[in-house]
């Protein structure tokens, strides 16, 4: 999809460089942050934390020192939004940096950019060095006396699990990115110690919009607990893959049919973390009161095997896993060899439904987000296509 | 490794903490561009990083163990990583992972004996409204079929 075709309400509406930072400038942190609070902005990377209320934590925080870091280690599988946004949409990402630094005090602004993506690093370089040029970046910015803030770029090495926030800061630290306990939170206690707050590419690149047309213009678009709009990264099964910005409460069968997807078996919502929704219920909402994502919708049809994508799945999170707790690091290769034994007709359904309270054990037992939603597929698939996978012909329904 | 390659490896070493700071949060970017340099970490970079960032060696070690783009054992020159995530699974990856089997003569997993060329599954690339994708080396390649991407590896060096 070309950028010149991409329509939406918010982040794909026209934004020039620069005029959001403008705009905040002229007001106090409280206002701006009023603003953010009106517009009732939740964390775009999953876990849907009301943006504000991170800021105001950070804000308040008594210290010299203190970190904004953009979190591009965009890694769920079925997500790519965060990449076109980088690629096509920086002014967002980095006016959005700013004025998060203005907010809450920062001098420092990370950007974890994922290795995957290290194709992409020179371009953003650039980009900053133009912002610094045109002092959109560096002291006094926009004149702003007192007002200094850069950002530096560090690339990921292949781990999926640093996109927790809290094992990303251990991986910039120079660790391994293996997530802490919590409390304390990044907020307090993020990178070197210092209150640091972690934002999703997304999330980021809405502020400048808000900012320059207010809380209330932001809310016009989705419900009532999830405002605004979203992007989605949709692939799979359909004529017109691509990202789509759409409000939330969009249904299911409606996204379908802008993409054009026919025939459509089953469509997974969140990623290899996310749920797997049959037909049956796709007049259910993209909300995060309904079925929630981080953007990920990967489409399903009628031909597709479910044991199969299962499968794959959980061979992602036995690999991505860091091992550091025993539910997640035990409980996925239990999970995937418990699909292996459907596919061999070894099983039995007493087991499987010991490992669905494994799963279930899982979902509150790991240490973080990862070894809690890995169980979700499992889960859902399992109890979703019961019909299809239990048919006694090794999970294949006779194709 | 030879005492001359050892002095310049130490030098050059040198040169990258002084670039990120002799700092324990410099250390990713240093295994990065050695990596990126060397294709891999061996233990000779691995201590002389210990010793000029004042960690133990075991700590980078267990830092390069944990990354799945970092490694201690040598590679070949070019990584080919195809991905084998759902989406770029149900576009086709299996028939160019064949073909990438084929033509160069050894599995995922593997390095060809003339060391040019190392394949590996990886995850996600972010490329799933075009799959399957290919990285090689850092460069994404979108909707590779089985004939593009012996084509693509012919053109790597
Ligand atoms: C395993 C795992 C992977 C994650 N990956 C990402 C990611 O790639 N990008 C992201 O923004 N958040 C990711 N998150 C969520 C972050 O921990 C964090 O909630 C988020 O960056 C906060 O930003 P937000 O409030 O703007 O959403 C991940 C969480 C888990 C448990
Ligand atoms: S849940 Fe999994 S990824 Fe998270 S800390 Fe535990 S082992 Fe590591």
């Amino acid at each position: 999809m070309e950028k010149k075709e991409r329509k939406g309400a918010v982040l794909f509406s026209a934004y020039k460089r620069g005029d959001g930072i403008k705009k905040v400038l002229a007001k106090s942190r409280e206002d701006v942050l009023l603003d953010i609070r009106e517009s009732k902005l939740k964390g775009r990377g999953g876990a849907g934390f009301p943006t504000a209320t991170k800021w105001m934590m950070v804000a308040a925080a008594n210290s010299e020192t203190k970190y904004i870091i953009c979190n591009a280690d965009e890694g769920e599988p079925g997500t790519f939004k965060d990449r076109v946004l980088l690629l096509e949409y920086p002014e967002l990402v980095f006016d959005g940096m700013v004025i998060a630094a203005y907010i809450i005090g920062a001098k420092n602004g990370i950007v974890y950019l994922r290795g995957e993506y290290e194709y992409l690093k020179k371009s953003l370089e650039d980009y900053l060095e133009s912002m610094r040029k045109d002092n959109l970046l560096g002291q006094n910015i926009l004149s702003k006396k007192g007002f200094d803030f850069d950002i530096t770029i560090r690339m990921g090495s292949g781990a999926y699990v640093c996109g927790e926030e809290t094992a990303l800061i251990e991986s910039l630290e120079g660790s391994r990115g293996e997530a802490r306990n919590r409390p304390p939170f990044p907020v307090t206690t993020g990178y070197m110690g210092h209150p640091t707050t972690v934002n999703n590419v997304e999330t980021l690149a809405s502020i400048p919009h808000i900012v320059s047309k207010g809380g209330e213009w932001f809310k016009k678009n989705g419900t009532d607990k999830s405002t605004g709009s979203k992007l989605f990264s949709v692939s799979g099964d359909c004529r017109k893959p691509g990202v789509y910005e759409l409000p939330w409460g969009t249904k299911i069968s409606d996204l379908l049919k802008i993409v054009e997807a026919e025939d459509s078996k089953a469509v997974q919502v969140g990623g290899a973390s996310g749920f797997c929704i049959p037909k049956s219920q796709f007049n259910r909402t993209l909300a995060y009161e309904d079925a929630a994502t981080g953007g990920s919708i990967i489409i399903f049809n009628e031909s597709r095997n479910m044991l199969h994508i299962l499968k794959n799945f959980m061979e992602f999170f036995v690999e991505e896993s860091c091992g550091q707790c025993t539910p997640c690091r035990i409980g996925n290769v239990k999970l995937l060899e418990g699909i292996r034994m459907i596919e061999k007709g070894e099983y039995t359904f007493n087991y499987m439904n010991q490992l669905k309270d494994l799963g279930r054990t899982m979902q509150v037992a790991s240490k973080c987000g990862l070894g809690q939603s890995s169980p979700n597929s499992f889960i859902s698939i399992l109890e979703n296509f019961k019909d299809e996978i239990f048919n006694g012909n090794g999970g294949n329904n006779g194709k | 490794m030879l005492v001359l390659e050892k002095n310049a490896m130490t030098e050059e070493i040198e040169l990258l903490v002084h670039k990120y700071g002799k700092l324990r949060s410099s250390l990713l970017p240093i295994l990065q561009d050695i990596q990126r340099k060397h294709n891999s970490i061996p233990d000779f970079a691995q201590q002389e990083v210990a010793r000029l960032l004042d960690i133990h060696p075991v700590e980078v070690f267990s830092v390069i163990s944990f990354y799945s783009f970092l490694n201690t054992e040598p590679k070949g020159k070019n990584i080919v990583r195809l991905c084998q995530t759902i989406t770029c699974d149900m576009a086709g990856k299996t028939g160019v992972a064949k073909a990438l089997e084929r033509e160069l003569g050894i599995k995922f997993g593997e390095t060809t004996k003339d060391n040019k060329f190392t394949l590996e599954y990886v995850n996600c690339l972010g490329m799933c409204d075009q799959g399957p994708a290919l990285l090689v080396n850092e460069r994404v390649y979108p909707k590779v079929t089985p004939e593009r991407a012996v084509q693509i590896i012919g053109e790597v060096k």
